[in-house]
């Protein structure tokens, strides 16, 4: 294990993910502290209340492993604009996030976040725009929304980015751990290769682990049919009766890859970086990888011009390219690469941050509509045992 | 009956309502859905079987297990045995989750226990502990473990010394004794510690979710993931009534095979 992560962080994470599945009403409990009801201020806050995944943002270790010596972009945040952020590491996953703030929001009341984040190859981030639960961004104070790049200016969920805007994008692929097996390098392998027996993760969402499987029985995830449907789910569930999958996961396997109980799993780019365990590697899979994004959305009772000067600020090329460095995530703003190499030479060759031509040429993305099938997400969930 | 009625009757009455709806969330209707019950018995007996299964196994080894401890305690430990009985108890100052996560290190694959019983090869070269059937039950065993030893030794303590000499003076051997005395003495202890460990731990997700594969999983599983992670409330619903039910009727057999006034105490 890395020194970026003690036990005690370890037990914290474990800790508070599934006391937050044990407790259902607890965020909703806590939400009712806000003062404010939907969409009434129209002032700047002191204070910003920030829900993200783990692994997410660039912290004083990630930025002194990437050899960058300033302050997190967190700090100059509030350093330039004195607003102080509370940054929640509380989305393990999509649904679950989603199930926990839904009570609130679908009676038009806040959750006590400015912001919160959503990824696109999941139903729920649709659901929140057009149930009317995201409030429409200020873009007078988000100038520097020019700096989008063009391949996400129009997206289906939000066709003239009113509502959203991206935080990441990441490549869905295969993690391993040298230290108990030989590379892993594409979905067969980690499905049918008996020394993995027990000891492979999958995620628990439907378009990042179907696409990977779809990919691997040269189908296109892009275009899902019944038929192409069918196999993944039959291969998946083979490989769940066999025991070679030890668990459905969300944001939490990467400590358990660290640690040896998974030799290998389906993973996220920047999640592996971010571990920075030199016995963990990751790699696209033979056949392809899955590209998404993750979006941040105001949500009711949000504070919209708090939380656009905020998207201003991430929307700077210098502050984005600290925060990719830092992250190793993708970021969807324009001339990030340029800026990123101003702050760190090697930047240029970074793929898994700065992906090129033809790393982006091996991904796909997620059909929409296979998103959204009430059939497909009842099959998707009897395989899990659900 | 008030109490009775706010908190127990009215979201009994909201779980029942929404076991009936159909729908996709958040866009539930109300449709007298009734096939949700059968189609979840269909879909999920399996993992309800197995909680069944696990729970009896977990308070066989709980009984097996705590018994003639606190046979000990109660007899033999004297002046020590609040101390012991504190031991017992003591790790359950820690939240069960902790506890929980514990094991989860205890046992891991290239953890210290693991490795010794690979070395003296109890277990395979590539064996393990972790995501198995045996860490999933050995989890509920020690979870529900004191549920178990205090109603037993409850009913050992209040058994009167002389009744066993009276036995002994009356020629009856230890065995005998002890079968035909102690044993049904401590009956209500063992009726009481049977039923405060298999129900709950029929119920039970904490164990399965950290310590298994989703081949281990238990219903309690299925409800837990139906009401926060596949959104489906009314299966989730429908389930934890067919959960509820199962155990009435198990309840019900035992209460018949023991004798309701044991239940009771």
């Amino acid at each position: 294990m890395s020194s970026r992560m003690t036990r005690e962080d370890l037990l914290r994470r474990g800790a508070v993910g599934v006391g937050a599945l044990s407790v259902p009403g607890l965020l909703a409990a806590c939400g009712g502290s806000s003062p404010k009801s939907a969409g009434s201020s129209d002032k700047v806050n002191k204070v910003m209340n920030f829900a993200n995944w783990p692994y997410y943002i660039d912290t004083p270790t990630t930025l002194k492993a990437a050899g960058i010596h300033k302050p997190t972009t967190l700090k100059q945040f509030t350093e330039k604009t004195g607003i102080k952020v509370n940054y929640y590491e509380e989305v393990n996953d999509n649904p679950g996030y989603f199930a926990k703030v839904e009570g609130r929001l679908s009676k038009g009341q806040g959750i006590d976040r400015d912001i919160i984040v959503s990824t696109d190859n999941d139903r729920f981030l649709g659901e929140y725009i057009s149930n009317k639960w995201a409030q429409k961004l200020d873009k007078s104070m988000i100038p520097n929304i020019k700096n989008l790049i063009p391949a996400q200016q129009h997206p289906p969920f939000d066709p003239d980015r009113d509502y959203s805007l991206p935080w990441a994008s990441g490549m869905d692929g295969i993690g391993w751990n040298d230290k108990v097996t030989d590379p892993v390098t594409s979905v067969k392998q980690l499905f049918e290769d008996p020394k993995l027996k027990g000891r492979v993760g999958v995620w628990n969402s439907m378009g990042d682990t179907l696409g990977l499987i779809m990919l691997e029985n040269g189908d296109d995830p892009a275009k899902v049919t019944d038929a192409s449907f069918n196999r993944a789910i039959a291969r998946l569930q083979k490989a769940v009766n066999s025991g070679q999958i030890r668990k459905f996961y969300g944001n939490d396997y990467a400590p358990v890859l660290a640690k040896g109980d998974l030799a290998a799993t389906m993973a996220w780019s920047g999640d592996i970086a971010n571990l920075a365990d030199p016995h963990v590697h990751w790699l696209v899979p033979t056949q392809g990888g899955i590209i998404w994004t993750d979006n941040m959305i105001i949500p009711l009772g949000g504070s919209v011009p708090t939380a656009s000067t905020y998207m201003n600020f991430m929307y700077g090329p210098m502050i984005s390219a600290q925060w990719a460095l830092g992250a190793n995530y993708i970021s969807s703003v324009k001339d990030v690469k340029q800026a990123a190499v101003k702050l760190d030479p090697k930047a240029a060759s970074n793929d898994l941050t700065f992906p090129t031509d033809k790393t982006l040429s091996q991904m796909h993305q997620n059909d929409p509509k296979m998103l959204t099938n009430p059939d497909y997400n009842k099959k998707w969930l009897a395989v899990q045992g659900q | 009956m008030l109490w009775l009625a706010i908190f127990f009757l009215v979201p009994m009455g909201f779980l029942g309502y929404q076991s009936l709806q159909s729908g996709l969330f958040p866009h539930f209707q109300f449709t007298w859905a009734f096939s949700n019950f059968s189609s979840a018995l269909s879909g999920y007996h399996t993992q309800l079987i197995r909680s069944f299964v696990y729970a009896g196994i977990a308070t066989v080894a709980c009984l097996v297990l705590a018994y003639p401890l606190v046979y000990w305690i109660a007899f033999r430990a004297g002046p020590w045995r609040n101390l012991f009985l504190l031991i017992i108890v003591a790790p359950f100052f820690v939240t069960y989750l902790v506890r929980t996560l514990a094991w989860l290190n205890i046992l891991a694959d290239e953890g210290p226990v693991v490795r010794i019983l690979r070395d003296i090869h109890v277990l395979g070269p590539d064996g393990r502990l972790l995501a198995t059937t045996f860490s999933v039950v050995a989890g509920i065993t020690y979870n529900f473990f004191p549920f178990m030893a205090l109603p037993l030794y409850v009913s050992l303590e209040q058994i009167d010394a002389r009744l066993l000499e009276a036995a002994k003076d009356l020629y009856s051997s230890p065995t005998q004794a002890f079968l035909r005395v102690t044993l049904p003495l401590s009956a209500p202890g063992i009726v009481a510690g049977t039923l405060l460990t298999f129900i709950p731990a029929a119920g039970d997700f904490i164990n399965a979710a950290l310590l298994g594969t989703p081949n281990q999983a238990m219903i309690g599983n299925v409800i837990q993931a139906k009401f926060l992670e596949s959104l489906d409330y009314p299966t989730a619903a429908s389930l934890s009534f067919i959960l509820m039910g199962t155990i009435l009727i198990a309840l019900l057999v035992y209460a018949r095979i023991v004798g309701p006034e044991k239940l009771t105490g």
